[in-house]
C-alpha cells in the first residue's frame, strides 16, 4: 500500500529529472535537424571561413566569417571592459569597503544583474551612440566600442559577484599570515587573496564570457549590423547572435536562409557549450 | 619601502578607481531610463493600448501580456524543477544518472536565449503547430527558467539540516513522508525566493519570445493562449527598431524600459529581502 | 521468564572498510534502563543505531547478524522498517525539533499514520506532553514554534514527539550532551519515571549519569561489547581490566 506511493513518488521525480536529459536532446536535435540541410548544398568550408554574407542574394552566399568575427570581437572588448571593473570592484568590495557597504553592495550587485538586457539596449542605443558619434566624430555610433561598453557593464554584476564570492571564501588566516609577513594591503591582495581565489575568479570570467557571446538583444540594437570584417573599434559589426535575431522573420520555414541561421545557431551552441565544458573543467580541479 | 608604500597606495587607488567607474556608470544608466522614462510615465500611458502605429498611447497590452507570459512560464517550471531537485538531492541514485542530469542542467543554464527561442519556433510554433502564441512562448521562457528554478530549489533543500531528516525517519516516516512533509516545507520559503527570481530573469527576456509569442502592435489584449501578445522587452524592441517616427517612439520605449526595469527590480528586491528575512529568522 | 526485548546475535557492521561492531551479542531487558557507555567512537551510537536502523541511512554500512526486537529480526529483507521505527523511538544528542508549532512536532507521528481522528490526535499530543513533563510549560502556546523553547524544552518536546507513537523501546543518543545541568537532572528523572512504560537505552558519555539512572550497563570499547551486567556490578565489580580503566577516568 505506502510502497506503492512510495515508487509512484520516486518514479515521478525522476522522470521529472529526465525530462531535463530530453530537453537538452531535443535542443541539440532540433537545432541540428533544422541546420544540418544547409551542408548539403554549402561546404562547411565556405560556412565558416566565407567571408560573404548574402542569404537573400539571388544567388546567396552563406560565409560566417564576418559575423563569427562580429561576435568575436564585440565579446573579446567587452570582457577587457568587464574584467577590471568587475573583479576590480569585487576586491574593493570584500578588501576594502566598509562592512556596511559590503552588506549594501551584495545585494546592489545581485540587483544590477536582474535589468533586462533590452534596457542596456535601449541605453546604448539612444543615450550612448549618439554621444560616442559626436565624441569620436564618426559617421556612427553603432559598432565594436559601443556596443563592448554596454555588453561589458551588463556582465560587470556576473564577473564582480561571483569573484566576490571567490574572494571573501579566501580564509581570513591567509591574510593574516601574509600581514604578519609585513606585507602592505596591495601586496596581500596581489599575492595571496587574488592567486588564491583564481579558479572562483576564471570560472567568472568564463561565465562572463559565455553571457557575451550569446547576448543577442545589446549587440542587436548597438553593434550597427553591417556583414563586414572590421578595420577599426569604430566600425560596425554583426554578430551571430543578432543575425539570427534580425532575419529570422524574414526566412520562410525550411529555405536556405531559414537552415542557414540555425547553422549559425549550431556554432554558437557549440562554443557556450565549449566554454561550459572548460567552466566544470576549472571547477573540478579546485576540488 | 617608500616604493612598496607607494605601489600599495597605486594599487588600493586603481582598485577604489574602478568601483567608481562602475557605480558612475550605473548611475548614468540608471538616472537615465528613471529621468527620460519619468516623463511619459502616467496611469494613462500604463493602462491605455499603443495608438497611430505605436507612436502614441499607451503600453497596456504590452504590461498584460509580459504578465502572463511570466505567469505561465513559472507556473510550469516550478513543479517541474522541484520534482527534479528532489530527486537530485533525496535520492541521487545511481550516481551516473544524477551526474547526465547536473551536466544537462548546467548545460541548459548556458544556452545563449536566443537559440532557446529557435527552439521553441522549431518545436512548438512549426512541429506542434502551436503557432506565435502566448503558450508557445511560455513554454519557450519555462524551459529558460527550467535551469534557474532547479539550481535554487536543490540548494534550499541541501540547506536543511540533516538532523530534520533523521528525526522524521527516526519517527516512522517514509522517505516521502519526510520529503513532502519535513524537508519541501522547511526549504519552501527559499525555493520560492528563486523562483522569484527566476520570474524577474523571465519577465525581462526578449529573444525567446521574439519567435514565440510576441507580436509587434495589437490593441487587443490576449484572450486565449492561442492569442499572439506583446510583451513590454519586446515592444522596447520594436520601439527603437521598427516604425518610421523615432522621434516619438524614443520616448514611448523609455517609458517602456522604465516600467519593465521597475518590474525586474522590484520582483527581484521582493526575492532578496525575503530571503535576507529568512536568513535572520532562521534558527536552525 | 520474559523474553528479552531487544537481542542480538553475533552482529558486525562495517562503514566502507572499516568495522565499527565485532560481532556484538548482548539482550536488552524490558522496561528496564539500559545505558551504554564507552570512549567516543567505540561504537555504543552506531550500535544504538542498528536497533531502529538508522544506520541504512549511512551510505556504505554492511551489516551481518541479526537484531531481534520482541524475537523479530527487524533486519530480515522483508522487515517494515517505518513500522520498526514507529515502535522503537529515538531521541537525538542534539534537539531536532521540526520547524513547524509545538503541535505538529508532536503529531508528526500519528498525522504521518493518519490512523487517529483530530480529537484523538488531539488526546494523544496532551497525553505525550504530559508524560514529558512539558504540558503545563506549553499548554497555552501550542501552536507556537518548536524553536520558541528553551533547549532543555526543546528536548523534552523530542521525547514526547517520540512517546506520542507508543513506542515498546525509546533509544536514547546522548540526550543530554547538549544541555545545561539542570535540564540535564529534569530529563534523567523523566526517564526513571518512563521506564514503567517503555524500555530505554541510553548512550552517555557521562558515566556518573550511567550510574544515577540505569538498571544494566554495556561497556564498550573498539566496536567490541567489553561488559555488560548489572550496574550496581559493572560500577563496583568490574570483570574486566578495560571497564575498570574507563570507570576510574584511565582513559575516556
Amino acid at each position: 500500500m505506502n510502497s506503492y506511493k512510495e515508487k509512484l513518488f520516486k518514479v515521478v521525480t525522476y522522470t521529472a529529472s529526465m525530462f531535463t536529459i530530453v530537453l537538452l536532446f531535443g535542443i541539440i536535435v532540433s537545432i541540428f535537424r533544422e541546420g544540418i540541410p544547409l551542408f548539403r548544398v554549402v561546404s562547411l568550408k565556405d560556412f565558416l571561413g566565407g567571408l560573404a554574407w548574402y542569404p537573400t542574394h539571388e544567388n546567396p552566399q552563406f560565409g560566417i566569417r564576418t559575423l563569427l568575427a562580429g561576435s568575436v570581437y564585440v565579446t573579446l572588448g567587452a570582457l577587457m571592459v568587464a574584467i577590471p571593473l568587475g573583479l576590480g570592484s569585487a576586491i574593493f568590495v570584500s578588501e576594502i569597503a566598509r562592512p556596511r557597504l559590503r552588506e549594501l553592495a551584495k545585494p546592489v550587485i545581485e540587483l544590477l544583474a536582474g535589468i533586462p538586457s533590452v534596457v542596456y539596449g535601449l541605453f546604448g542605443m539612444a543615450f550612448l551612440a549618439p554621444l560616442i558619434r559626436e565624441w569620436f566624430n564618426l559617421d556612427t555610433g553603432l559598432n565594436i566600442f559601443t556596443s563592448s561598453i554596454i555588453l561589458g557593464i551588463m556582465i560587470v554584476p556576473i564577473i564582480a559577484s561571483m569573484s566576490e564570492d571567490a574572494i571573501s571564501n579566501v580564509p581570513k588566516a591567509l591574510r593574516e599570515a601574509s600581514y604578519a609577513l609585513g606585507g602592505t594591503k596591495w601586496e596581500t591582495i596581489a599575492k595571496v587573496v587574488v592567486p588564491s581565489a583564481k579558479s572562483g575568479i576564471i570560472g567568472s570570467v568564463l561565465l562572463g564570457f559565455g553571457r557575451a557571446i550569446g547576448e543577442t538583444m545589446v549587440v542587436l540594437m548597438v553593434a550597427g549590423g553591417s556583414a563586414q570584417m572590421p578595420k577599426s573599434l569604430f566600425q560596425s559589426v554583426r554578430p551571430m547572435t543578432s543575425t539570427i535575431a534580425a532575419e529570422m522573420g524574414e526566412t520562410v520555414v525550411g529555405d536556405l536562409h531559414y537552415r542557414s541561421l540555425f547553422a549559425i545557431a549550431i556554432v554558437l551552441f557549440g562554443i557556450t557549450f565549449l566554454s561550459n565544458l572548460i567552466t566544470e573543467l576549472v571547477f573540478l580541479k579546485r576540488r | 619601502m617608500s616604493k612598496r608604500k607607494l605601489t600599495n597606495h597605486l594599487g588600493i587607488g586603481i582598485i577604489i578607481l574602478t568601483f567608481l567607474i562602475t557605480v558612475v556608470f550605473l548611475i548614468v544608466f540608471i538616472l537615465r531610463i528613471f529621468y527620460k522614462g519619468y516623463s511619459v510615465l502616467s496611469w494613462e500611458f500604463l493602462f491605455s493600448s499603443p495608438k497611430e502605429a505605436m507612436t502614441a498611447g499607451g503600453i497596456y497590452p504590452a504590461i498584460v501580456g509580459t504578465f502572463w507570459l511570466t505567469a505561465l512560464s513559472i507556473a510550469l517550471a516550478l513543479p517541474m524543477g522541484i520534482m527534479t531537485a528532489i530527486y537530485l538531492k533525496c535520492f541521487g541514485r545511481p550516481w551516473w544518472f544524477v551526474k547526465t542530469v547536473r551536466i544537462a542542467i548546467n548545460t541548459l543554464a548556458g544556452i545563449p536565449s536566443i537559440i532557446y527561442g529557435l527552439f521553441g519556433m522549431a518545436v512548438f510554433v512549426n512541429l506542434l503547430k502551436l503557432d506565435v502564441s502566448l503558450i508557445s512562448g511560455a513554454l519557450t521562457l519555462a524551459i529558460l527558467a527550467l535551469p534557474v528554478i532547479i539550481n535554487a530549489s536543490e540548494e534550499a533543500l541541501r540547506q536543511v539540516p540533516n538532523e530534520f531528516r533523521e528525526a522524521s525517519l527516526a519517527l516512522g516516516a517514509t522517505e516521502r513522508q519526510t520529503i513532502l512533509k519535513v524537508l519541501v516545507p522547511t526549504a519552501l520559503p527559499n525555493i520560492l525566493t528563486g523562483a522569484i527570481l527566476a520570474i524577474g530573469r523571465v519577465a525581462g527576456e526578449t529573444a525567446p519570445i521574439m519567435f514565440t509569442a510576441a507580436t509587434f502592435y495589437t490593441r487587443i489584449l490576449p484572450k486565449s493562449l492561442s492569442d499572439e501578445v506583446m510583451a513590454l522587452p519586446y515592444h522596447i524592441y520594436a520601439l527603437m527598431t521598427e516604425g518610421t517616427n523615432s522621434a516619438k517612439q524614443v520616448p514611448i520605449a523609455y517609458g517602456s524600459a522604465l516600467v519593465l526595469m521597475i518590474l525586474a527590480l522590484a520582483i527581484s528586491a521582493i526575492a532578496i529581502y525575503i530571503r535576507f528575512q529568512i536568513r535572520k529568522k532562521r534558527k536552525w | 521468564m520474559v523474553k528479552a526485548q531487544i537481542r542480538t546475535e553475533d552482529l558486525k557492521l562495517w562503514f566502507g572498510e572499516n568495522q565499527v561492531l565485532k560481532a556484538v551479542n548482548i539482550e536488552i531487558h524490558r522496561k528496564l534502563i539500559t545505558a551504554m557507555i564507552g570512549p567516543s567512537g567505540c561504537g555504543k551510537s552506531t550500535l544504538l543505531r542498528c536497533f531502529n536502523r538508522m544506520n541504512d541511512l549511512i551510505p556504505e554500512t554492511r551489516i551481518k547478524g541479526k537484531v531481534m526486537v520482541d524475537e523479530e529480526n527487524i533486519y530480515h529483507p522483508k522487515a517494515n522498517v517505518t513500522e520498526i521505527r514507529t515502535r522503537v523511538g529515538m531521541v537525538f544528542q542534539k534537539p531536532n525539533p521540526f520547524p513547524k508549532s509545538i503541535f505538529k512536532n508532536v503529531a508528526y507521528g500519528v498525522t504521518i499514520q493518519g490512523k487517529l481522528n483530530k480529537s484523538e490526535t488531539q488526546d494523544r499530543v496532551e497525553k505525550s506532553l504530559r508524560d514529558a513533563w512539558l504540558w503545563d510549560e506549553v499548554k497555552d502556546r501550542l501552536h507556537e514554534s518548536a524553536f520558541s523553547l528553551s533547549g532543555g524544552q526543546q528536548q523534552r518536546l523530542c521525547i514526547a514527539r517520540a512517546l506520542a507513537n507508543n513506542p515498546e523501546v525509546l533509544l536514547l543518543d546522548e540526550p543530554t550532551s547538549a544541555l545545561d545541568p539542570q535540564s540535564t537532572a529534569r530529563i534523567e528523572e523523566l526517564c526513571l519515571e518512563l521506564k514503567s512504560r517503555v524500555t530505554i537505552l541510553i548512550v552517555t558519555h557521562n558515566i556518573a549519569q550511567a550510574g544515577r539512572i540505569s538498571d544494566y550497563a554495556a561497556f564498550m570499547y573498539l566496536g567490541e561489547l567489553v561488559e555488560f551486567g548489572e550496574t550496581s556490578k559493572v560500577f563496583t565489580v568490574p570483570q574486566d581490566k578495560r571497564t575498570e580503566a574507563y570507570l576510574t577516568g584511565v582513559f575516556g
